[in-house]
């Protein structure tokens, strides 16, 4: 345990220094800020507008960026410490690649949980303060979207470090992390609609909602989304509001995600020759 | 007491042979030299000390236990490592790095900044990493290594990038950590300077063990000559001896077998008109140079 607290110390040690948790703060903040005060502007009008359409927008902007945030701070976790020469010293440290793989992860997850924290809580008190949205309401909305958040971040530092384990060059772990990235984001859900157009709306309505659930990005907006069912949804997002998911399931299917490849990762660094 | 013993130990990576059966023991207090090649299997002889890969074929023991199994952990505690090329954590402070070592290690924090002092690092204890040189990252490696005063210290190419001195104080610091009982494992392409701190020599050369034994044997069994340098303008050498001498840039020499060596040197001194006279014994580098030349071919060790 306590190997595993000195390594998560270390790496968000590595985080401030780098100034990775300042950037991530800033980048999320001016994002979350700007969109609560100018999220209508296209409606012609500045100001805080609903809360929940805030925090759908906000949804929808945070799932591009979060994966990306997430891949870019560890996919050279494990391959980044080969090429430094340390990981073959930390292997002659009393330490188990577990401890090391999982310390790793939980400091660079607290990077990302303070980072989300910090960035997307500011605008959740400028909307506190400057808007006549009632605190409570405001509190466990922004409370929903920053845990699923974090949580989506934690499932791709994950990610990041089953491709980490198992490339032995950075470059080659940075290119299939963009890969990743944009099959996630972009490539799923074109590709479901496209199963849609392509047999006409023809798929078994029951199910087809599940297959939201094969990707942590669709499920962090149904997260969203679900919490707030007045929204008048278009796209994907449309048709998994007929087949109510719970919020808690979602939050479980999220949690399946995040063990899934921190399994994966351990299996594979355990392989990983030096 | 045997702290580490290898028996038959051969290792195989994919299809090659990268050592072939070694047999190896090293006792409490010992310094062992290892010399090869790129690629002779040094390295691979280190990793299967520290447990990092395992053995092909044959048994591997360190303070009389398999190091490649998980429950000898808590040995690695007894032990400390310097590889070639480590860079660290460019954002942290050299101190910062250490002090993260020691946790690993579970040793205590206060110990960092002596440590950082004695290596020569005191002054740059509070700066980043990235702003080291490569002497200054070889001598934090090097403070890493020290870590816990270790029983068992294997360093690998230990001198790269030290300056003279620094490699001076680093020997020292060798001889000092022998006479408290360490046993040491300096592993290098030959390291000029090293006869004197090391007891032993072992010379790999692809995967073979090439001679093995302290440095007065193996001079022995390579039984390469001495070389007597001869200064004297007015100097004739009497038969036979003149026929064996060899005109050089730098004078004249005479090669003698190591055994003639005492008998030749009481004729020469007798001579008249010898102004002055060296003599060089075979260094560690001609020994690992017959050995390297005579059993892998000419081009090897280059």
């Amino acid at each position: 345990m306590n190997a595993i607290l000195s390594v998560a110390n270390k790496e968000f040690h590595d985080g401030l220094r780098n100034r990775w948790v300042l950037s991530i703060c800033i980048i999320l903040s001016v994002l979350a800020i700007g969109l609560a005060y100018f999220g209508a502007a296209a409606a012609g009008k500045v100001g805080f507008t609903s809360l929940s359409s805030t925090i759908v927008s906000l949804a929808s902007l945070a799932v591009f960026i979060i994966p990306l945030i997430a891949l870019m701070l560890a996919y050279d976790g494990v391959v980044g410490e080969d090429e430094n020469g340390t990981l073959l010293l930390l292997m002659t440290y009393p330490l188990s690649r577990w401890q090391l793989l999982l310390g790793k992860m939980v400091g660079q997850g607290a990077v990302m949980a303070f980072s989300t924290l910090v960035g997307f809580g500011s605008s959740a008190v400028m909307m506190g303060l400057f808007s006549d949205t009632d605190w409570q309401s405001l509190l466990s909305a922004y409370g929903v979207f920053i845990l699923s958040a974090i949580l989506l971040g934690w499932v791709f530092i994950a990610i990041a470090y089953v491709i980490s384990a198992s490339v032995s060059e950075k470059s080659k772990a940075a290119g299939i992390a963009l890969i990743c990235w944009f099959v996630f984001v972009l490539v799923f859900d074109l590709g479901l609609l496209g199963l849609l157009v392509g047999t006409q709306g023809n798929v078994d309505e029951t199910l087809f909602p599940y297959l939201l659930l094969l990707n942590p990005t669709d499920i962090f907006r149904l997260v969203n989304i679900s919490w707030f069912a007045d929204q008048n949804l278009t796209g994907l997002m449309a048709i998994a509001q007929q087949t109510q998911f719970t919020t808690l399931s979602l939050f479980g299917s999220l949690l399946a995600w995040l063990l899934l490849p921190v399994s994966a990762a351990m299996v594979i660094f355990n392989r990983r020759g030096l | 007491m045997k702290i580490v013993e290898l028996q038959q130990v051969e290792k195989v990576y994919q299809g090659v042979p990268a050592l072939q059966p070694l047999d190896l023991e090293l006792h409490q207090g010992e310094v062992l030299g290892l010399f090869g090649h790129n690629g002779a299997g040094k390295t691979t002889t280190i990793k299967l000390i520290l447990g990092l890969i395992g053995a092909t074929t044959g048994k591997v023991s360190v303070f009389g236990e398999d190091p490649t199994r998980s429950d000898a952990r808590h040995l690695r505690r007894k032990l400390g490592f310097l590889q070639e090329n480590v860079s660290f954590y460019d954002q942290l402070t050299g101190l910062e790095v250490l002090q993260y070592f020691a946790r690993l290690k579970g040793v205590a924090k206060q110990t960092c900044p002596e440590l950082l002092a004695q290596v020569g690092l005191g002054d740059a204890s509070k700066r980043r990493v990235k702003t080291y040189s490569k002497g200054m990252r070889q001598r934090l490696g090097l403070a890493q290594a020290l870590l816990g005063e270790p029983e068992l210290l294997l360093l690998d190419e230990p001198t790269v990038g030290l300056d003279p001195i620094a490699t001076q104080d680093f020997y020292h610091r060798i001889e000092q950590l022998k006479q408290q009982g360490c046993t040491v494992i300096l592993c290098s392409h030959v390291l000029p300077g090293v006869e004197k701190y090391i007891d032993r020599a072992l010379i790999l050369g692809q995967g073979q063990l090439l001679a093995q034994g302290s440095l007065a044997e193996l001079r022995q069994q390579a039984n390469l000559p001495a070389t007597f340098h001869l200064q004297g303008d007015a100097l004739t050498l009497p038969e036979p001896l003149a026929a064996r001498l060899q005109h050089s840039a730098n004078g004249r020499q005479l090669a003698v077998p190591l055994a003639e060596k005492m008998a030749i040197l009481q004729q020469l001194s007798g001579l008249a008109g010898l102004e002055d006279l060296d003599i060089q014994l075979p260094s560690l580098e001609d020994i690992y140079t017959y050995y390297i030349r005579t059993q892998c071919g000419p081009e090897a060790g280059q």
